[in-house]
């Protein structure tokens, strides 16, 4: 079978005022179905990543070399319709803020509405109760009366819940979520990762969810690819990423979560801050930081070890038992 | 000289037994105007009887959904807006009595969530820094902003003459600090400090944070909506929702008993760790009611398990549990003279 996506040796460079490596060298692949996590903090290219999956990056300052396949189609070349065609019909997105993703003069029927006619062919009675039967699939109580409420009637999370509907009213074969649930209250995030649960079930989807919250990310996904500096650093299942993570970046991720630290005890944080990419990276992007950091470390980039099929930690102490801390 | 022997807050009057903070009935509603002669349309309750006391040297947490009312409880603690009822004693002394606002800054300080709105971007990093103390008269603002500067390790041959969009936020939030500290204030406001920083970097603010508490003494109050940092930090939690206190208690008894429906609603909704224990179903439907027409009675009784009819008709009251005095909760089960058909027994497990 296909794979669902296939990215290889992905560079993504800002060109401007100042030039910004965000992606460097990022190969990824999923197969059908799955539901992955990006795991990172801000700038390390995991909302870069979903957007050239899309193909949203402005062209005229954005370099990108490099192989994306979204299910055997290659997304680099699309042009025209059949980018138009792609994106929503193959690929679709949630974003983080609703209220400003949703188009406010319209009702949030017509925008799903709009979205069903355009890839669907079909005529505007047949769309809207298309959209009727997403907003009751989101679990949108009293759906027919909602149909015709505009964005800013809703409370957040049904806003949300409309983003999704709207996302998987023309049934992609991947959904990019970009922190969805960050906006969100605690209360209202768990029922929004538990319905995006459910529905991936249902329609058989492949989920790619951007996060800087490991406890999200272990509630949606079955397998985490963590990020810094542009690079994948560390991929696995989720089981495997929480239960035995090689990466130095990633245990001090798992550490700063804060789950089970004793009160008062003093936080094993990971000193200084992330690297400005303003350069490319020509050695290991987390040496600086790195508590086991090595002077080969600082020489050049660290090799890719494969613990086991489908697992890699970009690190050269990755192969080394860990020494209890 | 170090940075301690700057530190020179105003004096204890009290002694230790004596509450530094004492809230009594606080109570803030903003009008909504609207229509064409801007008549008051209702009003948004944002905090409605709010009381609490943070003792000398501890650290309060205060967690709570949005629109719940702990940023409006901050903002009145420290007197950025008016409250429109209740009592603030601060050591002893009543805010607008004994206490004038000037005073009451000089013992209160506040650090913001948004590091970067929170400071003025035309002035650079040491004038922040020595502002307050300038305008409250202290001798040599600029040698103390730059003592301040290097506790809170920013270098100050560094970074006294950047301007804010310079640095990063993790550093623009030790600037923040800074500022706040230079005033030698008592009790430190921490509305959602660390909310906004990634997660390596919020640890090592939390790290500077408890550094801080030790060496000057300082008492916090500290708002955040991330469960696990307010454990981590503080030695009692007060839960809110929609403008009232539900619970306070100390941290291990709410973290393993927690007594209100909404509290135990609020933990069970953390994310879990453990991908074999994910969480399979959600502990409440829907988002909170709106602040603007909060339900009547127990503000809660729209979203509880366990509501009854005495729930919509009457408030609680905040009141200790039997076997722990010091864990309060404000819920018609665990008074055995509600008329809640199951008062007195405490929610079910």
């Amino acid at each position: 079978m296909t794979k669902l996506v296939d990215i290889q040796n992905l560079n993504v460079c800002f060109k401007g005022k100042r030039t910004v490596h965000a992606l460097n060298d990022v190969s990824l692949a999923m197969e059908q179905g799955e539901t992955l996590a990006l795991l990172g903090e801000s700038g390390s290219g995991k909302s870069v990543t979903l957007k050239t999956l899309l193909g949203l990056l402005p062209p005229k300052r954005t370099q990108i070399d490099g192989k994306i396949a979204v299910n055997g189609i290659d997304v680099m070349s699309l042009r025209g319709k059949a980018l138009q065609r792609y994106r929503g019909g193959e690929v679709s997105m949630v974003f983080q803020e609703p209220a400003l993703a949703l188009d406010p003069v319209y009702t949030v029927g017509h925008q799903i509405a709009e979205a069903v006619m355009r890839h669907k062919g079909v005529n505007k009675a047949e769309a809207m109760s298309t959209a009727l039967d997403m907003l009751d699939r989101v679990r949108i109580p009293s759906a027919n009366r909602r149909l015709h409420t505009y964005p800013h009637e809703l409370s957040g999370g049904m806003r949300q819940r409309v983003m999704i509907a709207l996302a998987l009213a023309c049934r992609p074969r991947l959904l990019l979520a970009d922190e969805p649930t960050t906006a969100l209250d605690a209360t209202v995030q768990i029922q929004i990762l538990l319905l995006l649960r459910e529905l991936q079930k249902e329609f058989g989807m492949g989920v790619i969810f951007v996060t800087h919250d490991i406890g999200v990310a272990v509630e949606i996904s079955e397998r985490i690819a963590v990020m810094y500096a542009g690079q994948i650093i560390e991929e696995g299942t989720t089981r495997e990423i929480i239960r035995d993570a090689r990466h130095p970046y990633t245990r001090g991720l798992l550490a700063a979560n804060l789950h089970d630290v004793a009160r008062g005890e003093r936080l094993n944080a990971i000193p200084g801050a992330p690297p400005a990419l303003e350069v490319r990276p020509e050695s290991c992007p987390f040496a600086p930081r790195c508590p086991v950091a090595m002077a080969e470390c600082r020489a050049a980039l660290p090799p890719v070890f494969h613990p086991s099929d489908r697992r890699r930690v970009a690190c050269l102490r990755a192969a080394e038992p860990i020494a209890a801390e | 000289m170090s940075v301690t022997d700057t530190y020179t807050p105003v004096p204890d009057t009290g002694g230790p037994a004596q509450p530094l903070i004492s809230v009594r009935g606080l109570q803030k509603h903003f009008p909504i105007k609207g229509g064409i002669l801007g008549r008051m349309q209702g009003k948004v309750q944002a905090v409605d009887g709010v009381s609490f006391e943070v003792k000398k040297g501890e650290t309060l947490g205060i967690v709570g959904e949005s629109g719940c009312g702990k940023s409006t409880t901050a903002k009145l603690l420290i007197g950025l807006i008016e409250k429109d009822k209740g009592e603030i004693i601060f050591d002893g002394h009543a805010l607008g009595e004994r206490l004038s606002l000037k005073d009451l800054r000089r013992g209160v300080q506040m650090v913001f969530q948004d590091s970067y709105a929170t400071l003025n971007p035309r002035l650079t990093i040491l004038d922040s820094v020595a502002f307050g103390a300038r305008v409250q008269g202290l001798d040599d603002p600029d040698d103390l902003a730059r003592k301040m500067m290097d506790r809170v390790g920013l270098d100050p041959n560094r970074f006294a003459h950047r301007y804010p969009h310079e640095l990063s936020g993790g550093q623009r939030q030790r600037v923040n600090i800074a500022r706040a500290l230079a005033m030698s204030p008592r009790l430190v406001v921490l509305d959602e400090a660390v909310s906004a920083l990634d997660k390596s970097v919020e640890a090592q603010v939390l790290n500077l944070l408890s550094d801080l508490r030790e060496e000057f003494g300082l008492t916090y109050v500290f708002i955040s909506h991330d469960l696990n940092v307010v454990r981590y930090i503080s030695d009692r939690i007060l839960v809110m929702y929609l403008g009232e206190v539900v619970e306070v208690a100390p941290v291990d008894s709410i973290w393993s008993e927690q007594a209100h429906p909404y509290t135990r609603s609020l933990f069970s909704a953390m994310p879990a760790m453990d991908p074999d224990e994910r969480t399979e179903e959600p502990p409440l439907a829907g988002d909170p009611p709106n602040p603007i027409n909060p339900p009547s009675g127990c503000r809660f009784h729209t979203r509880c398990r366990f509501a009854s009819a005495v729930c919509k008709e009457r408030a609680p009251n905040l009141a200790g549990l039997t076997r722990r005095g010091d864990h309060l909760v404000a819920c018609h089960l665990y008074d055995a003279g509600s008329g809640h058909p199951k008062a007195g027994q405490g929610v079910p497990k």
